[in-house]
C-alpha cells in the first residue's frame, strides 16, 4: 500500500512531481480544447464535446473565452518554468517550496475557475478566483525574484568556465533575475489593462493588426503584453535549456550579457508603446537581435558540445562531415530543442522579418483574415515550438533510454517541424495560390499539420499513460524522483558552505 | 537539410495547388423562389452594435437589397454600362474611372489617386461572367448566384449607376441584426444548413471541396433541393445571405486607411466568422471569389 503522503510528497513537493502534474493538465486542456476548432470542429466532433461537457458557447463571448483559455495554458507553463528556475538556480529549499507550493495552488485555482467561468456558465464568483489563482502566480513571481538575487555572496561563481563579474557576480542568475523581473512588470502591463475590464476597456485579440491603425492605449497595452510575456517565455527556456546542457566557456560568456541586455531592451521597448508606438519598434528590434543572439550562441555551444561527446564516446579524433552530422543527431532529445530554436527563425521570425518588408503586399493586397491567420499563425507556432522544448527536456528527465528515446525525440522533431511547417506554408498561401486554386493547399496543409501533431500527441499520450500506470508500482519511477527530486544537472555556482547545504535546494547533490 | 527541404516542401504544395483546382465544374440551374430584386425597409432607431452591444442610432429609414447583387444582374448592368460609356474594357479588364481619395501621409496610408481602376477582371478563375468584345453573358446554372471577383470599385459603379450606394458598415450591420443582441441574423446558434460557410457541407462541396462556392442568392429558406433540406436564414428584416456566401462590401472610406471593409463572412469562413459583427477588409481594388456586395438606398419621403 501506498501512502497518500508519499503521493502528496511527489505532486506537491518535488520538482518532477510538479512538472509532471503540470505537464499533465495542460496536456488534458490541449487535448479536450482543441477539439472545438480547426479540422476537427469540421468534423462535427467539436458539438460531440460541447454536448457532452455541457459547455455554454454564446458566440458573442468568443473572443474572451478564448483570451482565458490562453491565460490558463500560459498560466501552467510558467508554473513549469519556474519548477525547473527554482530547481535549478541555487535558492534556498524553503524559498523553493514557498514559491513552488503558491505557484501551483496558482495556477490550478486560474485554471480550474478560468476555465468553468469561461467555457460552463459565468459564475463570478469563479471569475474571482480566476484572478485569485493569477495573483497568486505573480506572488509566486515576486518570490522567485527575490530569491534568484544575484548579488547575494553565497552565489558568487567561482568556476571560470561561467560568466561572471570581476566580483564573482553570476550572470546567468543576473538573466535569470533579470527575465523575471522583466515578467512580473509585464505582467502588470497587461494587468492594469485587465482591470479597466467593461470599464473602459473591451475584450480585444492581441494581434498587431497593421490595417487598424489608430489603437486605444489600452489596447496597446494589451498588445504588448501578449508579445512580450510570450518572449520572456522564450528567454525563460532558452536560460533552463543552457543550463541543462552546462553552457559554458566562452560562448556562455558572451551570451549572458547580451541575453541580460536583450531583455531589458525588448521589455522597455515593449513597456513604452503606449506613449510611443512607433520608437518602441525600435527598441524591441534592438532587444529582439541581442536574444536571439544569445540564444544562436547556445545552439552553437550545445551543438558542438553534442558533437564532441558522442564522438568522445566513440574514440574519433578526425571525423569527416558525415560522421559529425551523425553525432550531432545522435541524441534526439538534446539535439532537439537546440533545433526547434533554429526552426522557429522559419516559422515565426523569419514570418515576421518577411511580413515586415513585405508590408505593402500583405497589409494592402491581402484581406484582413490573411493577415490575421498569419499574426495568429505565428505565435501559436512559437507557442506551440516552446512547449516541445519544456517536454524533450522532460522525456529527458524522465530517463528516456535507448530506442524509446530516440523515437520520442524524433517523433517530436519531425512531427512538430511537419505541422508547423505545414501550417506556415498555410498561413502564407497566398503568395503563391489565389483563393480559386487554394482548397488542395489548405487539405494537404491540414492533413500534414494534423498528422505532425497528432504523431506528437499519441507519443506525449504514451509518455504520460506510462507516468500514470507508473504511479501504481510501489517501486516505480516516481519513487526513485521522490528520493531524488532535484533536476540532474550542473549548476553555476554552489551556495557555501556545502557542510550545511541542507537549507539549500542542491543539497545531498553534489556540486561539479 | 533545410535548405533542400523548404523548396521540396513548396514544390509540393504549388503541383497540388497547380493540379488542384475545381475545374470546369458544370453547375444544376436551382431555383430558390427569392426574387433578388427586392428590397426591404430598415427602419430608423436604436441598435446594438458590435460585440460588446453599443447602442447606435441610425436616425432615418433606409432601404436594403434583400440578397447579394448576381451575376445575372450584374451582367446586364455591365451591357448598359457599357453602352452608355460608363465603363471600358482593358487588356481584359473592366475597368471605370473613379475620382481618387484625399491623402494625409499616415503610417501605412495607401494613395487612391484619380484614374481607371479595375471592377472585375474578366478571364479570372472564380468569374461566372463572360464577355465576347461585345456582350457580358452568365454561365449556366450561376445565373442567380451573388456577383464574385468584383472589386469595391466595381461594386460601387454598378451602385452609382443605378442612383443606389453601398450600405455602411452601420447600415449592414442593422440590417443583419436588428435591434437585439443577437450574433448571427436569425438568433445565437447556427447549423450547417442554414448558411454557407467552410465545410458546412453544403450539396455544392461535392464539386469545389470544403471551401464550396457561391449557393444561389435566397438558397437558404427552409426549402428541400433535391434531397438537401435547408434551414431559413433570414435577418430579422427579411434579408437572406447575411450570414456566410460571400462577403459583402461595405460602403465607408475611413479617413487614414483606406481599406474597405466587408461584412457576413463567406464561404470560407468558420462558422464563427459569421456572426454580424465580424469584418474583412482590404484595398477598393481587391477582388476574390468569396467578396461580392449588395445594395442600398434611402427612403423617399412622401410630400
Amino acid at each position: 500500500m501506498i501512502s497518500p503522503a508519499n503521493y502528496y510528497n511527489y505532486f506537491f513537493q518535488s520538482t518532477k512531481g510538479l512538472v509532471l502534474g503540470a505537464i499533465s493538465v495542460v496536456a488534458i486542456i490541449t487535448a479536450t480544447w482543441g477539439l472545438l476548432s480547426g479540422p476537427v470542429a469540421e468534423s462535427g466532433i467539436k458539438e460531440i464535446v460541447v454536448g457532452l461537457l455541457g459547455m455554454k458557447l454564446l458566440p458573442l463571448e468568443r473572443a474572451g473565452r478564448i483570451i482565458m483559455l490562453y491565460h490558463t495554458i500560459a498560466m501552467v507553463i510558467v508554473a513549469i518554468e519556474v519548477y525547473f528556475i527554482t530547481s535549478i538556480v541555487p535558492m534556498k529549499k524553503e524559498q523553493q517550496s514557498t514559491i513552488n507550493g503558491t505557484i501551483t495552488v496558482g495556477y490550478l485555482t486560474a485554471v480550474i475557475f478560468g476555465l468553468w467561468f469561461a467555457y460552463f456558465g459565468h459564475n463570478y464568483l469563479f471569475h474571482g478566483l480566476f484572478l485569485v489563482g493569477q495573483s497568486l502566480v505573480f506572488f509566486a513571481g515576486i518570490l522567485l525574484a527575490r530569491a534568484l538575487w544575484p548579488w547575494n555572496k553565497q552565489y558568487y561563481v567561482s568556476d571560470p568556465e561561467y560568466a561572471h563579474t570581476k566580483k564573482g557576480v553570476d550572470l546567468e542568475r543576473v538573466a535569470f533575475f533579470t527575465m523575471a523581473l522583466a515578467t512580473l512588470g509585464s505582467a502588470m502591463f497587461g494587468a492594469v489593462t485587465g482591470s479597466y475590464w467593461s470599464n473602459g476597456h473591451e475584450t480585444f485579440l492581441a494581434e498587431n493588426l497593421i490595417r487598424t491603425p489608430h489603437k486605444e492605449p489600452l489596447q496597446l497595452s494589451i498588445i504588448g503584453h501578449l508579445h512580450i510575456m510570450l518572449t520572456l517565455v522564450c528567454v525563460a527556456i532558452t536560460l533552463v535549456i543552457g543550463r541543462w546542457l552546462d553552457f559554458k566557456g566562452i560562448f556562455h560568456k558572451i551570451a549572458m550579457p547580451l541575453m541580460i541586455a536583450g531583455t531589458i531592451v525588448i521589455t522597455l521597448g515593449v513597456w513604452t508603446v503606449v506613449p510611443w508606438e512607433h520608437l518602441a519598434h525600435k527598441f524591441i528590434y534592438v532587444g529582439a537581435v541581442l536574444v536571439m543572439s544569445a540564444a544562436l550562441m547556445l545552439v552553437i555551444f550545445g551543438w558542438r558540445k553534442l558533437i564532441s561527446e558522442r564522438l568522445a564516446e566513440q574514440g574519433l579524433k578526425k571525423p569527416g562531415f558525415w560522421i559529425s552530422l551523425k553525432a550531432l543527431l545522435h541524441d534526439p532529445l538534446k539535439f532537439g530543442p537546440l533545433w526547434q530554436m533554429v526552426f522557429m527563425n522559419f516559422t515565426v521570425s523569419g514570418v515576421g522579418i518577411f511580413m515586415a518588408i513585405k508590408l505593402e503586399l500583405i497589409f494592402r493586397v491581402w484581406p484582413f483574415m490573411e493577415e490575421r491567420i498569419t499574426l495568429t499563425g505565428h505565435w501559436h507556432i512559437l507557442s506551440a515550438l516552446v512547449a516541445t522544448i519544456i517536454l524533450m527536456y522532460y522525456a529527458d528527465i524522465c530517463g528516456l533510454k535507448g530506442k524509446k528515446r530516440q523515437w520520442f525525440g524524433w517523433i517530436f522533431i519531425i512531427g512538430s517541424d511537419i505541422a508547423f511547417g505545414s501550417m506556415t506554408i498555410f498561413s502564407m498561401k497566398r503568395l503563391f495560390v489565389t483563393e480559386y486554386y487554394q482548397q488542395p493547399v489548405t487539405d494537404w496543409t491540414m492533413l500534414l499539420t494534423d498528422i505532425g501533431l497528432g504523431a506528437l500527441l499519441v507519443t506525449l499520450a504514451v509518455l504520460l499513460l506510462w507516468r500514470l500506470f507508473d504511479l501504481f508500482n510501489k517501486d516505480g519511477l516516481w519513487q526513485q524522483e521522490l528520493t531524488n527530486p532535484e533536476l540532474d544537472l550542473n549548476r553555476t555556482s554552489a551556495p557555501a558552505p556545502l557542510s550545511s547545504s541542507n537549507e539549500y535546494n542542491v543539497s545531498g547533490q553534489e556540486v561539479k | 537539410m533545410k535548405k533542400v527541404l523548404y523548396p521540396v516542401i513548396m514544390l509540393f504544395i504549388i503541383i497540388f495547388a497547380a493540379c488542384g483546382g475545381p475545374g470546369d465544374v458544370k453547375i444544376p440551374y436551382i431555383e430558390t423562389g427569392v426574387n433578388p430584386d427586392s428590397w426591404a425597409l430598415v427602419p430608423a432607431g436604436v441598435f446594438m452594435k458590435g460585440p460588446h452591444n453599443h447602442e447606435t442610432k441610425i436616425d432615418y429609414d433606409y432601404e436594403i437589397m434583400v440578397t447579394h447583387v448576381t451575376n445575372a444582374q450584374y451582367a446586364e448592368y455591365l451591357n448598359e454600362a457599357l453602352a452608355k460609356g460608363s465603363i471600358k474594357v482593358l487588356e481584359n479588364k473592366v475597368m471605370g474611372y473613379y475620382p481618387g481619395e484625399e491623402f494625409h501621409g499616415y503610417l501605412h496610408e495607401f494613395e487612391i489617386k484619380a484614374g481607371d481602376k479595375v471592377h472585375v477582371p474578366l478571364g479570372e478563375p472564380g468569374l461566372r461572367i463572360g464577355f465576347d468584345s461585345k456582350q457580358f453573358t452568365v454561365e449556366n446554372g450561376w445565373e442567380n448566384h451573388p456577383m464574385v471577383m468584383v472589386s469595391w470599385f466595381g461594386a460601387k459603379a454598378y451602385a452609382d449607376f443605378y442612383g443606389l450606394r453601398l450600405p455602411t458598415e452601420i447600415e449592414w450591420e442593422k440590417a443583419a441584426r436588428g435591434t437585439d443582441a443577437r450574433s448571427y441574423p436569425w438568433g445565437d446558434e447556427i447549423s450547417r444548413n442554414q448558411a454557407n460557410y467552410y465545410a458546412s457541407r453544403d450539396p455544392f462541396e461535392k464539386f469545389f471541396g470544403k471551401q464550396g462556392t457561391t449557393t444561389p442568392v435566397g438558397f437558404y429558406n427552409g426549402k428541400k433541393y433535391d434531397g438537401y433540406q435547408t434551414e431559413k436564414g433570414l435577418s430579422p428584416y427579411g434579408l437572406y445571405d447575411m450570414a456566410g456566401n460571400v462577403w459583402q462590401w461595405a460602403g465607408d472610406d475611413y479617413p487614414d486607411v483606406h481599406y474597405r471593409f466587408m461584412r457576413g463572412g463567406s464561404k470560407i469562413s468558420y462558422d464563427f466568422g459569421l456572426r454580424v459583427y465580424s469584418q474583412n477588409a482590404a484595398g477598393p481594388d481587391f477582388y476574390a471569389i468569396s467578396v461580392g456586395f449588395r445594395c442600398a438606398r434611402d427612403v423617399e419621403k412622401e410630400g
